[in-house]
């Protein structure tokens, strides 16, 4: 890896831009980190990316800080969760300083309005792409077992409504579950 | 004081809004508009509002916000160290087990299943922010007039770019952003 000033710089700026283009929730920024450290710099890699993802998505709080927390954690320690906490927040808390204070000009602007709802469309594009890449990833196992957890999964918090954190939760406990049992054929043999 | 009052509501926010994002919601509405009426509820819809139009988590939008309003801009600093420490705190903590007992069997089994789970999540976002972009009333009805034809256009558009070249995410979002900008002027919607 490269020199821990360099991390940390690099570090910060990507958070700071990252943050700016989360509109639309949390998944967005995961969306953009995949692409940034996974992709771009190599700083982690793919299965680390999607267990930080559950990390960030069972603690309280919002996603995209608990995401900043974690890829920083990971990166550089406790300086690296103050970097990418502060980049995190810091483009919400000036946008919103200064909208509070020129509200109505605002959401009245119709140029303002149709910029953001063309980016929606790119951020849709953007979702679709990282999750490509990764259910790709999943199939490309070739195991039952990750393919139906996988569909469940979606059936589970798109039909079916379940709230996130059962599903994190069941997924978990799955996987306890098939861990313990093919350990305990293992010792039968 | 009303400093350490915007502090205690915010760290409660922030410590009990699991499921990141309209999970906060009602959290944020209890404490603000009920609890301590700091906003009427017609300027938490406006609030909501703007949450959706700028970027960045609601919850902190909201600290941003309502610290501005009820003290200036060391309220939102105070609000919105409230709300992020409880992550700080939980996620560091996770982060450090992970990191230290990831190559334990069993926690390698939890998080093997995890994964797929969380590809499903995050393809269920897309799916919903698509939903809102692709259909005026924001609901998946094949109705003429409900579609927008503009928004496929773009997210077609932006899809191959991202997956051909090597433009990168923000370059493509900002891109289309400009597009349906050009568009709506030209077509005279404006």
């Amino acid at each position: 890896m490269e020199k821990k000033s360099t991390v940390w710089k690099k570090l910060f700026l990507s958070t700071l831009s990252l943050s700016m283009f989360t509109f639309g929730g949390g998944y967005v920024i995961i969306s953009l980190m995949k692409t940034k450290f996974v992709d771009q710099l190599h700083w982690i890699n793919e299965d680390e990316m999607l267990d930080m993802t559950a990390i960030a998505q069972s603690s309280p709080g919002a996603i995209a800080v608990n995401g900043a927390i974690v890829v920083g954690y990971k990166l550089a320690g406790l300086p690296g969760v103050l970097i990418s906490v502060l980049g995190a927040i810091l483009p919400p808390m000036m946008i919103l300083s200064l909208i509070s204070l020129c509200y109505d000009a605002f959401i009245s602007n119709s140029a303002v309005a149709a910029m953001l709802k063309g980016m929606e469309s790119g951020i849709g594009a953007v979702i679709a792409s990282v999750v490509w890449d990764m259910a790709a990833g999943v199939v490309k196992q070739k195991s039952f077992f990750s393919g139906f957890i996988m569909i469940v999964s979606f059936l589970a918090c798109m039909v079916w409504k379940v709230n996130v954190i059962w599903i994190i939760l069941a997924a978990a406990a799955a996987g306890v579950i098939r861990t313990m049992w093919s350990e305990k054929r293992g010792r039968q043999k | 004081m009303i400093y350490l009052q915007l502090f205690l509501s915010f760290l409660q926010i922030g410590a009990f809004s699991f499921g990141g994002g309209y999970a906060a919601m009602p959290l944020i509405q209890a404490q603000i508009v009920d609890g301590h009426q700091w906003l009427s509820a017609s300027e938490f819809t406006n609030l909501i509002t703007i949450s959706q139009m700028t970027p960045g988590p609601i919850a902190v939008n909201a600290a941003t916000f309502v610290g501005t309003q009820i003290a200036g801009p060391l309220g939102a600093v105070v609000a919105t160290v409230g709300c992020i420490l409880p992550s700080c705190i939980f996620v560091t903590g996770l982060a450090y087990l992970y990191t230290r007992y990831r190559k334990l069997d069993l926690l390698q089994g939890a998080l093997g299943a995890l994964r797929p789970a969380v590809v499903a999540l995050i393809a269920q976002a897309g799916v919903d922010i698509l939903i809102t972009a692709f259909f005026e009333n924001g609901m998946f009805e094949l109705i003429p007039g409900n579609i927008q034809a503009r928004a496929i256009v773009w997210f077609v558009l932006g899809f191959v770019l991202l997956r051909k070249t090597k433009l990168g995410p923000v370059p493509v979002m900002l891109l289309c952003g400009v597009l349906e900008t050009v568009a709506s002027a030209v077509l005279g919607e404006m």
